[in-house]
């Protein structure tokens, strides 16, 4: 069979915009994450706020016909979840561990049970961004200017909250108590304060990027449609070593291994599919290994008191 | 170290810039502080002193607004003031130093000031402005530094700095040089005399006497919550001030006996070289050392020259490729690890009391099995602890060396350090160990359990034992050592009777010039870090 090159930069096209698709519930759950985990906060429950915040987006979104309501809902819903996991592992300094996975398996399970009857209902279309001229530019146009606008926003987040933290003194107040809550404490900031903002603002983000997946990626419900993509997210800010430019690029990287074992199943490379299918699970491994060799970049940026109840004595 | 700023200090003659009047604490039926009088002047160093407990803590914790007094009244340049916080001590123009600094590992000099000085929005003009401060009063520091990256001295100046950069007019210092190098601690006094220059005035914490007697102008002295008395302390003896401290006289060490000369030797260490452990250590250098029955060599340096690595090679912590590096009592030890060298008779007592000498979350009872599970006191049974005897042995260990603790059998970590020193020293001395070896056995400790620390070294080594002890304290080799040696990055030098000695020969041998001694690698000793 005979292929023109105009068949082969649309493939190519093809490819890079499932992969930006497949990277953004990644990097919006991320970011979340990174920034509850600045604050010494680990909290293992993305995967169900992810959960959570996709059934109400989709939910919402049906109802009401409205699809910027329906991620109003999921963002909610993530802020809900996570202010159930903030309220018991901050203020009731439940171990963090246990919590989140708590959350995870919770979210998991109510996600289902509001999602049942919103199963097989078809999605509302989500239009994408198109600027006239540029957006008809070949490969780059629909691949720079012409994604959905959650694209943009993710990457906007990145960026925002790169400034956020490292550039305004918020910032520095949530890496000061993740660094070392005791002093945080006693040079007069509210460590539990802090720290709770920050979760919230990781169910936020978590719940946008369930929203991403319901009302753009598939776009309809099914039960359980995260998929381990909340794990990959808590993974991938360690990968990015708690940096967030790092984290752009390490999301289009795992969005990139999960798109091209679909496509490599497709041309029907002489490997088992199931091995495929965790290839992004074993990058993550591997990522992790790679990562945490270089011990100098990460006892920098880790926070130190990642994981660490606070308890203010006296 | 010997006083570098020579001259007469005298107290200015100004109004007081703050006054305690009449200062009483209670913590339930407890007074910490009974009716305490104390005046500040402008442009001089106080010295506050008193033993561990006399409240001192507390009385500067009201100060600084941290807490607030039962009874009794501040005033501020002669107005009444209540200090209700920290910040509204800050906004007084009162910053304090701690002695555990609070500060961010993972933060730069800068970020770490930023948060302290809310007012200060722009972190460039932040920086040039701590350079500025840095560089007139002596504190040199690089704004984009990480914390994790400076020694313990370079740590204190940031505190310093950020209380500067607040403009104070009284600056609290909690036991400043108690973590600093005789170097360090020079550099911080003409920090201090800067400071004292424009007029800031200084509350001065230590128990080392003889620091107080070189740069305070002043001195109240605090004594189980009341203040015993106020003098010159230059014009008192270090051993007056200590009297007044612990109130009765300070228990002379008594050395009668002359060190056997004749003895055996109990420990034998024959050209111990070990290269460093990691790039911030010290290699050691062909040591050799003999220690006889009955005799305490000392050990001078300053920090960081390697007295850790020689220790970790002495108990056993790491060990040599050649048995006879290290013979105690006429044993080959020097393939042996911690365990068998106690098994051998010898003791160790290593620096920080906290994490190396004693586990903090585990009672007193737990920790003696820690050192002596394998010694002949036979608290393990086939495995099985007994915890009666442990129970037993702590209590033994806490009368005979007067450990002070508010439980029966407290965690170790709720001691105060004198306490605890005592507490670990004690459970050394209590097995009679023919070999002891002890870094630092004072570090940090009041006048009072320091004196019962020597004498018991005193009294092991003259019933028969030989005791080593490596110190950055003169005044503790001289006090109690027979012969000295000095250790100069790796190298030991050969040990002198500790008569013939004077503190300037020391002090030569110490910064690696004297007695011919290799002169390796750089002049400058390895700065210690954390």
């Amino acid at each position: 069979m005979q292929q023109r090159p105009g068949d082969v930069m649309t493939m190519l096209e093809g490819i890079l915009l499932t992969i930006v698709t497949a990277a953004t519930p990644l990097l919006f759950a991320a970011i979340g994450e990174l920034v509850a985990e600045r604050s010494g906060v680990l909290n293992l429950g993305v995967e169900g706020m992810m959960a959570v915040g996709a059934v109400c987006g989709f939910a919402a979104a049906s109802t009401t016909g409205q699809p910027i309501l329906g991620v109003l809902a999921a963002i909610i819903a993530g802020m809900l979840a996570a202010s159930l996991f903030g309220i018991v592992a901050l203020f009731f300094v439940a171990n963090q561990n246990a919590t989140g996975v708590a959350l995870t398996l919770f979210g998991l399970g109510l996600s289902g049970l509001i999602g049942d009857s919103f199963v097989g209902t078809p999605g509302i279309p989500i239009p994408k961004v198109n600027i006239p001229v540029l957006s008809d530019l070949p490969v780059v146009g629909r691949l720079i200017f012409g994604e959905d606008p959650f694209v943009y926003l993710a990457v906007a987040l990145a960026l925002a909250t790169w400034w956020f933290l490292f550039k305004t003194r918020g910032g520095l107040i949530i890496r000061a108590v993740g660094d070392n809550a005791h002093s945080a404490h006693a040079l007069g900031f509210s460590v539990l304060k802090t720290r709770f903002l920050a979760v919230l603002f990781g169910g936020a983000c978590a719940g946008l990027g369930g929203a991403y997946l319901s009302l753009v990626y598939t776009p309809q419900w099914t039960q359980a449609m995260t998929a381990g993509r909340g794990w990959i997210a808590l993974a991938l800010v360690v990968f990015a070593s708690w940096l967030p430019g790092r984290l752009v690029v390490g999301a289009v990287l795992f969005g990139a291994v999960s798109i091209l074992q679909l496509h490599a199943q497709a041309i029907g490379i002489g490997i088992p599919s199931q091995f495929l299918s965790m290839l992004p699970y074993i990058v993550t491994v591997v990522a992790l290994v790679v990562i945490s060799r270089n011990r100098a970049l990460l006892s920098v940026n880790t926070p130190a008191c990642l994981g660490r109840p606070f308890v203010a004595d006296s | 170290m010997e006083p570098k700023i020579a001259g007469r200090r005298t107290r200015p003659e100004s109004g007081a810039l703050i006054q305690a009047i009449g200062i009483t604490k209670l913590f339930g039926s407890f007074k910490a502080n009974d009716s305490v009088d104390l005046t500040i002047r402008p442009g001089e160093i106080h010295a506050l002193l008193g033993e561990n407990g006399a409240g001192k803590s507390t009385l500067v914790k009201i100060l600084y607004g941290s807490l607030q007094p039962s009874e009794g009244e501040i005033r501020w340049k002669g107005q009444p003031v209540r200090i209700a916080s920290p910040s509204a001590a800050r906004k007084l123009g009162i910053g304090m130093v701690f002695q555990h600094f609070s500060l961010f590992d993972a933060l730069t000099v800068t970020e770490n000031i930023a948060l302290a000085l809310s007012d200060r929005s722009n972190r460039t003009a932040l920086a040039k402005e701590i350079e500025k401060v840095s560089l007139e009063y002596g504190l040199p520091l690089n704004p984009a530094s990480r914390i994790v990256d400076l020694s313990v001295g370079e740590r204190q100046r940031v505190e310093i700095v950020r209380c500067l950069l607040q403009n104070p007019e009284l600056l609290i210092m909690d036991e400043p040089t108690s973590v600093l190098t005789p170097q360090e601690a020079d550099d911080l006094f003409q920090t201090l005399d800067r400071l004292t220059a424009r007029g800031c005035a200084v509350l001065y914490i230590s128990h080392r006497l003889e620091e107080v007697k070189q740069i305070c102008h002043h001195a109240t002295i605090l004594r189980l919550g009341k203040v015993v008395a106020e003098c010159d302390p230059q014009q008192e003896t270090a051993s007056q001030l200590a009297s007044l401290m612990v109130g009765a006289d300070v228990h002379v060490l008594s050395s009668d006996t002359p060190p056997p000369t004749s003895a055996k030797t109990r420990l034998s260490v024959r050209n111990l070289s070990l290269p460093e452990p990691h790039p911030f250590a010290v290699a050691l250098h062909d040591i050799s050392l003999d220690l006889k029955a009955g005799e305490i060599v000392g050990i001078a340096g300053i920090a960081g020259n390697g007295q850790g690595e020689f220790f970790d090679a002495l108990s056993g912590e790491r060990t040599t490729d050649r048995p006879d590096t290290v013979t105690i009592d006429g044993k080959a030890a020097g393939k042996l690890g911690v365990t068998a060298r106690r098994r051998l008779g010898a003791a160790f007592v290593p620096e920080e009391r906290i994490g190396h000498g004693a586990v903090p979350r585990l009672r007193l009872s737990d920790n003696v099995l820690l050192t002596r599970h394998a010694t002949g006191d036979q608290l393990l049974r086939v495995g099985v602890i007994d915890f009666g005897g442990m129970k037993t042995l702590a209590d033994r260990i806490g009368r005979s060396f007067d450990v002070r603790k508010s439980a029966v059998d407290p965690e170790a970590g709720s001691l105060s350090g004198g306490n605890l020193q005592k507490f670990i020293v004690g459970r050394e001395i209590d097995r009679q160990p023919s070999v002891l070896v002890v870094s630092q056995p004072t570090w940090g400790v009041d006048a009072g359990a320091a004196a019962v620390i020597r004498q018991v070294l005193i009294d092991l080594a003259r019933s028969g034992s030989a005791v080593l002890i490596i110190s950055q304290d003169l005044d503790e080799i001289f006090e109690i050592a027979d012969r000295v040696a000095v250790i100069s990055r790796g190298h030991l030098s050969e040990p002198v009777p500790a008569r013939s000695l004077t503190r300037e020969q020391i002090g030569l041998m110490m910064a690696g010039l004297g007695e011919g001694k290799p002169v390796a690698k750089k002049e400058t000793a390895h700065a210690h870090r954390a």
